[in-house]
């Protein structure tokens, strides 16, 4: 029997605002399916956004849903998850959103590690503005703001998450469906800050202006860059090059925030007391 | 028994005030000089089983008193003008998606970077204009340290009544400035909270105005699922871009302030019975010409006082009227004129206008008004 | 009392000052009833240099809280005596540390001074509750609240541990100023 997405899904929103080969719907499937695994009640989980194509997502999910303001996502959710630990707290967004305008709250939320999952749809450019560069434009490659090929370097998202404190941080792609889910819900699972970098395709802004003749060869382009981070432990350097790492690609237990900030709270009763 | 009082300083005062008004959560950004609030509530908010953040920047506490704020809990900021021009785009989130919350403001002199020690009243147009778009605006503006107590408690009230951001404005100089307070018995300030939903969570609504300009709010967590967003948007809380909704929806969110501005506002007048000469002075400046009216009444001089205590939405009935009586107004306040433009506004010309304005950091003296008020006198 | 009763106490940051302007409109507003208001320099100038506490005392509303023209004025250091011994009323009163102002600001004013600093160290044994002596010489130099308020607002404000230091501070800073009026 087919997987049921409706019951996830509030009556009458579909459908989506998504461009025909976009891949944020099969990152929105692979989030029902994550939800899913990991028994998330509907009630008690909020999804997070902020603005661009990938944020318009939490509108078709039955939840607690936010949408914000640009970058202002992982803010946004902050403050959710702090004035209710409870709740789950689930954060969608793009590269831009996400890394750029939005970068401040991103490395911060990072480094706090409260207990949520942002899922950072990568599609390399700004779609919903036409095609301007991002922090994850290839440097070289052709966008609206870029007349002249992009003369900027690039974010890698999932080291930056790393770097900046993430205790789980994972990478696969749109292609990669079956994956997505499983990444995740893994990150759903794990107790801290989670990061899920999705590659993601955008046929309308980037793949036309960057000689991809069709949604299909995006695909097979995300098919053949992506090397499981097992796989290339085994693999001599020169086979990597141009290559992407997929997987979980850190993971460390740390104390996370509400729960060391709950403490706090019992300090300070006691100290009322 | 006799009520509970202490020394402490506006910035003290306000922390304490909405920890009475019950507000269990604060997110801010260290900024002079209004750190103190943040200071108090980093130990208060805790014991009464709130919490307290620290963001990463300015507009980061702004988002996080946001998202705080729907799932139900009372919540607040503090800041200075340089931190509310960051904040100005999610204070226009919190007017558009109708989310409650306070924001102080302890008004230092500007622009930028500015005195960030010294006192300054050049954000009031801020409070009312800062954020883009059309929207209504409501801020109080307390002159002395018990009425920063009772003005954060009502500020919470009105934030949670008409389900909007509100603003406190003080300067630096009752901020850091110590008075004794009177501590107020829990009980004896009203303390409102946010209406909630009475319809089923497959009936709500969360812009639903049928029963009135100010639906209830549901909180996130609760068996209420619904959404927010920044864009225009229908009775359901979705986006739309149909033009009679989204015009309806504008409209019913200043009306929802228009329409209620007998309970929103809030003035002191001293001596203008019979003033022949008028004096609008807000905050700190408004102790300066309560000084002035003594001194000149010595003198002979008919002086009043009007002192709004609501800034936003301006008490234009009142100053009209007081117009039409007075020979003269003076406006005081410490910035270059602002709020004199709405006194001419609302005023039409029916009486001589002057400005008592100063921007070096220093407070406006009774001689500097009282000078002025012999210029309209 | 007047109708409005101005103190400052200056000196370099760090020696207290601050504190006891908070110290003395505790006495005025919370033990004796009156009203007072207590302000401060702040910034860069209260992390060292010259910093200022000032306290308005009034039987009735202060209206105007900041300082105008001061009935009484203390300063520590010289830098805080060249910037803030000003605006001393005629009929008011300076009281500068001997050792540490060596030029002596010039006004209308009475001028009183002694070793603050130097009668903490010595004679209380620690030169932190300099400010106490202080806040002792000011009280009976001007009289704004009484002697027994005083003591009650530094006491409120110590440890138990330290007390006995502060009792003896505060009466020692009384009792020498009362010497050098008579």
């Amino acid at each position: 029997m087919a997987y049921d997405y409706e019951k996830s899904i509030r009556p009458g929103k579909l459908p989506h605002i998504w461009c025909p080969g976009c891949g944020h719907g099969i990152v929105m499937k692979g989030l029902i399916r994550a939800m899913d695994t990991c028994g998330l009640d509907k009630n008690n989980t909020a999804i997070v956004s902020g603005i661009g194509c990938a944020s318009r997502l939490p509108g078709y999910m039955d939840c607690c849903t936010l949408h914000t303001a640009h970058g202002r996502a992982a803010a946004f959710a902050a403050g959710v998850k702090m004035a209710k630990p409870e709740m789950n707290v689930l954060i969608v967004g793009g590269d831009g959103d996400g890394v750029a305008i939005g970068g401040n709250h991103f490395i911060h939320a990072c480094r706090r590690n409260m207990d949520m999952t942002y899922v950072v749809l990568n599609n390399n450019i700004y779609g919903m503005t036409g095609g301007q560069f991002s922090p994850t434009t290839p440097t070289g490659a052709n966008a609206s703001t870029t007349p002249y090929g992009n003369p900027d370097p690039t974010f890698d998202i999932s080291k930056l998450a790393i770097g900046a404190g993430a205790t789980f941080v994972a990478r696969t792609t749109a292609f990669h469906a079956t994956q997505i889910d499983k990444l995740i819900a893994e990150g759903i699972k794990h107790k801290g800050m989670s990061v899920i970098e999705v590659l993601d395709d955008c046929p309308t802004c980037f793949g036309r202006r960057n000689k991809f003749r069709s949604v299909v060869d995006m695909m097979k382009r995300l098919k053949e860059v992506a090397v499981p981070v097992q796989a290339a432990a085994k693999m001599p350097a020169e086979k990597l090059e141009g290559k992407i790492l997929t997987g979980v690609l850190f993971k460390e237990e740390r104390p996370e925030y509400c729960a060391e900030y709950a403490k706090i709270i019992e300090k300070a009763k006691g100290a009322n007391a | 028994m006799a009520k509970k009082t202490a020394l402490v300083q506006g910035n003290e005062a306000c922390a304490h005030g909405a920890v009475y008004a019950g507000c269990k959560f604060f997110a801010g950004y260290p900024i002079t000089p209004s750190t103190e609030v943040a200071e108090v509530l980093a130990a208060e908010l805790p014991k009464v089983g709130g919490s307290f953040i620290q963001m990463e920047d300015e507009i980061g506490a702004m988002a996080a008193i946001l998202g705080g704020s729907l799932t139900g809990a009372k919540a607040l900021t503090a800041t200075s003008g340089p931190g509310v021009s960051l904040k100005q785009e999610l204070i226009g989130y919190a007017c558009i998606a109708e989310i409650p919350c306070v924001i102080v403001n302890v008004m230092r002199g500007g622009p930028s970077t500015g005195m960030p020690t010294g006192p300054g009243q050049s954000d009031v147009m801020q409070a009312r204009w800062g954020t883009h778009g059309d929207h209504a605006a409501i801020a109080v503006a307390p002159e002395s340290i018990q009425e920063i107590f009772t003005e954060t408690v009502r500020a919470f009230n009105l934030a949670e009544k008409y389900r909007m951001p509100v603003q406190i404005l003080f300067d630096e100089i009752v901020g850091h400035m110590r008075e004794r307070i009177e501590y107020p018995e829990p009980g004896e300030l009203e303390v409102i909270d946010r209406a909630k939903p009475d319809v089923s969570p497959e009936d709500y609504k969360p812009y639903d105005s049928s029963k009135g300009d100010i639906p209830p709010l549901a909180s996130f967590g609760s068996e209420y699922r619904f959404h927010v967003t920044g864009l225009n948007k229908a009775a359901d809380g979705f986006p739309t871009t149909k033009p009679d909704l989204v015009d309806a929806e504008e409209r019913r969110q200043i009306r929802k302030v228009e329409a209620n501005r007998k309970d929103i506002e809030k003035n002191e007048e001293y001596m203008t019975e019979d003033a022949e000469v008028l004096i609008f002075a807000f905050g700190s400046t408004s102790r300066s010409a309560r000084y002035a009216v003594n001194e000149l009444r010595k003198e002979g001089i008919k002086a009043g006082l009007f002192r709004p205590i609501t800034l936003w939405p301006f008490p234009e009935e009142r100053i009209a009227a007081l117009g039409k009586q007075v020979k003269g107004m003076v406006v005081a306040e410490m910035n270059l004129g602002q709020m004199i433009y709405e006194v001419e506004r609302v005023t039409k010309g029916s009486c001589k206008l002057e400005g008592a304005f100063r921007v070096d950091g220093e407070p406006i003296t009774p001689a500097q008004i009282m000078e002025k008020v012999k210029e309209v006198n | 009392m007047a109708e409005r009763f101005e103190i400052r106490f200056s000196g370099a940051g760090g020696q207290g000052l601050i504190t006891a302007g908070i110290i003395l409109a505790e006495a005025a507003s919370i033990v004796e009833g009156k009203n007072a208001v207590q302000s401060q320099s702040y910034g860069p100038e209260a992390r060292g240099g010259a910093s200022k506490s000032e306290v308005i005392i009034s039987d009735g509303p202060i209206d105007y809280p900041k300082a105008t023209i001061v009935d009484a004025c203390l300063a520590m250091t010289q830098e805080a005596a060249d910037k803030y011994a000003s605006g001393i009323k005629d009929t008011g009163v300076l009281l500068l540390d001997s050792e540490f102002v060596k030029r002596e600001p010039q006004g209308n004013y009475k001028i009183y001074k002694f070793p603050i600093m130097r009668t903490a160290k010595e004679e209380v044994g620690r030169e932190i509750v300099a400010n106490v002596v202080a806040l002792g010489a000011m009280v009976a130099l001007t009289d704004a609240v009484s002697r027994e308020a005083g003591e009650k607002a530094v006491l409120s404000r110590v440890p138990p541990a330290f007390i006995e230091l502060n009792k003896k501070a505060y009466n020692l800073g009384f009792e020498k100023v009362k010497a050098l009026m008579d």
